[in-house]
């Protein structure tokens, strides 16, 4: 996390393609300017030691170290009826009743 | 019979059951004058993104079947209640704000919305918000900004604006909203209203259009603490659909609201009240803290040392989760596809291109940035550790201390369009409530004064994880002295 080093336009697109996103010129820039602004704010984390912290994805694991009540069991795995679809299929933007449908996969 | 213009609405939720108990009025009647009500007010406030009367009515003539039988009316018996638009509510549009859902309809009812309506609640519609919840003003929704009730020309806060204003505006008796790092807390601070973040895995998160799963929570909106408790009763417990939720028994929060807070220790944080406080709010939340004291509670100052960290801690962590869970907006399943796609992988950008808005992208690309390969260490990993930190803060205090006083936001609600230019003014409106989402703990905002200008402040209290009872105690008895 060296706050010297910008993100450029160049890494911009890389991270869009990354995440699917067909951003236009302008609002590459944008989004150019916007991603160093925040960054450079998250750099002041770089200020603390965490050598010895653990990592905390979610409250569970604080949650579960203070009672065992806490701990959460999941469900049965047992069948169940999945969700009609008809009913999914009736906002989905194009199926064929059996399956969604999309533009083809394989380019030549 | 339909309610007489001059007769005042019930804005409680004992009020609204009585009135429907007593036969003075029928849940239908109600809801159609709560329905005249939103036609009336809404088009200069905007809260509204869609209204499900049919459904409504229905609802409410069932409650009226059962009234007239002389039945024992549930506890939300004819309530009308609105649900923030990120919520999933069978058969009425669920758009999360944002164009990419434009049109959608789920085929199921999110857990806390089922929940409500078990208990006599009508459901009125579904309540505007930033878009995917992405926002501290409501100016990120693709339909169009909230206006703040209590002054238009000013923003109702975010993400739940529309549920804050819905309430604050007697569109609603409650409403339902989500918060991820103040959504509920900061909206209902500028409205003027009660609003409640509960513990995490306190309410079920099925059914939620998920932002950043380890953070979002549902919660209630209310003009009455006592309302938020007994909403709160409703929608908690344990779901086998969200294997986050808890397994705890789930108290009657309002058995001890009204128990005298004497003795029970206030803890001051002093990161809340450093510089960026505007000296209105400042004051107002002093007085609360007085009007405590007085009342018999002890004042202690502590310190959440890492404080100044929480918002740069949250926008990795919210933005590297809503990166992933925002990536089945596909274009293929539901919602939003462009028509001009020859190829599969066009079509994914292309969809995404067009149905996001601008505040989702950025934070789409910042979380796709911070979980890349070569960053992921640098900044998502380290954030996760300072999460850590941000919540041994509170543990610590909470060894000293009962609940904590802040105030919710650092000013009153701002105006539309004041900070749109720059995203980070923006995330600083979130700066005293993000961190208990990072740390999983419960808070509650309440109105607690007036600024010159007549706009709403609120205080917020935090507490223990799953101990909603005390906050809404403390809460309760700050109601009671404003009044």
């Amino acid at each position: 996390m060296n706050s010297s080093k910008k993100i450029t336009l160049e890494d911009v697109r890389q991270v869009a393609e990354l995440a699917s996103l067909e951003l236009t010129q302008e609002e590459e820039a944008h989004m150019q300017r916007d991603l160093n602004s925040i960054l450079d704010y998250v750099a002041q984390l770089n200020q603390l030691n965490t050598t010895d912290v653990p990592a905390m994805a979610q409250v569970s694991e604080i949650l579960s170290a203070q009672s065992d009540e806490n701990i959460k069991a999941l469900r049965e795995d047992t069948r169940r009826p999945s969700l009609d679809r008809a009913a999914v299929f009736s906002f989905a933007p194009e199926t064929d009743g059996v399956y969604f449908k999309v533009p083809k996969v394989i380019e030549r | 019979m339909t309610m007489p213009s001059d007769v005042q609405k019930p804005m409680t939720i004992e009020d609204t059951r009585q009135a429907i108990a007593s036969g003075s009025i029928k849940a239908a009647d109600m809801a159609k004058s709560f329905y005249q009500t939103i036609a009336a007010e809404d088009p200069k406030i905007h809260a509204w993104l869609s209204l499900s009367k049919e459904r409504a009515l229905k609802n409410a003539e069932c409650i009226d079947v059962m009234a007239s039988r002389g039945d024992t009316l549930p506890i939300l018996a004819g309530v009308p209640v609105g649900i923030k638009d990120v919520l999933a509510m069978q058969g009425s549009p669920t758009t999360a704000g944002s164009k990419i859902l434009e049109g959608y309809q789920p085929p199921y009812d999110a857990t806390a919305v089922a929940r409500l309506e078990a208990a006599g609640a009508v459901l009125l519609g579904k309540l505007n918000c930033d878009e995917f919840a992405m926002g501290s003003s409501n100016e990120n929704s693709a339909y169009g900004p909230v206006h703040n009730p209590r002054s238009l020309d000013r923003v109702p806060g975010g993400s739940s604006g529309g549920s804050a204003a819905a309430v604050a505006a007697g569109m609603a008796v409650a409403t339902v909203g989500t918060d991820t790092g103040g959504s509920i807390r900061q909206p209902a601070s500028f409205c003027g209203v009660v609003g409640l973040l509960p513990t995490y895995g306190r309410i079920s998160r099925y059914g939620l259009i998920a932002f950043a799963s380890s953070l979002d929570r549902v919660g209630p909106f209310t003009n009455t603490v006592r309302d938020t408790a007994i909403l709160l009763g409703v929608m908690a417990g344990h779901d086998p659909m969200d294997a986050t939720s808890s397994p705890l028994p789930v108290p009657d929060y309002t058995v001890d609201i009204d128990k005298p807070v004497k003795n029970l220790r206030i803890g001051i944080p002093r990161e809340y009240f450093g510089e960026g406080l505007d000296p209105e709010v400042r004051a107002a939340v002093e007085k609360s803290l007085d009007r405590l004291r007085a009342a018999g509670c002890t004042l202690h100052n502590v310190s959440l040392p890492h404080t100044e960290y929480a918002i740069p801690t949250y926008y990795v962590l919210a933005t590297a989760e809503a990166s992933s869970n925002l990536a089945r907006f596909d274009g293929v399943r539901y919602g939003y596809r462009t028509p001009q796609a020859d190829s599969l992988s066009a079509m994914y950008r292309r969809t995404r291109d067009g149905g996001f808005g601008a505040e989702v992208k950025r934070r789409i690309l910042l979380g796709t940035y911070v979980l890349s390969a070569g960053y992921y260490d640098a900044y998502y990993r380290k954030a996760q550790q300072v999460r850590m930190l941000l919540t041994r803060d509170y543990l610590q205090a909470f060894r000293e201390v009962d609940v904590l006083l802040t105030p919710t936001a650092p000013t009153p609600a701002f105006r539309l369009g004041e900070k749109t230019e720059d995203p980070l003014a923006m995330y600083l409106a979130d700066i005293y409530t993000v961190t208990a989402n990072l740390a999983g703990i419960c808070g509650i905002s309440v109105p607690c004064g007036t600024s010159s200008k007549g706009l709403p402040i609120g205080a917020q209290i935090l507490g223990k994880h799953f101990d909603e009872a005390t906050i809404l105690r403390v809460a309760q008895a700050l109601e009671q002295q404003n009044r």
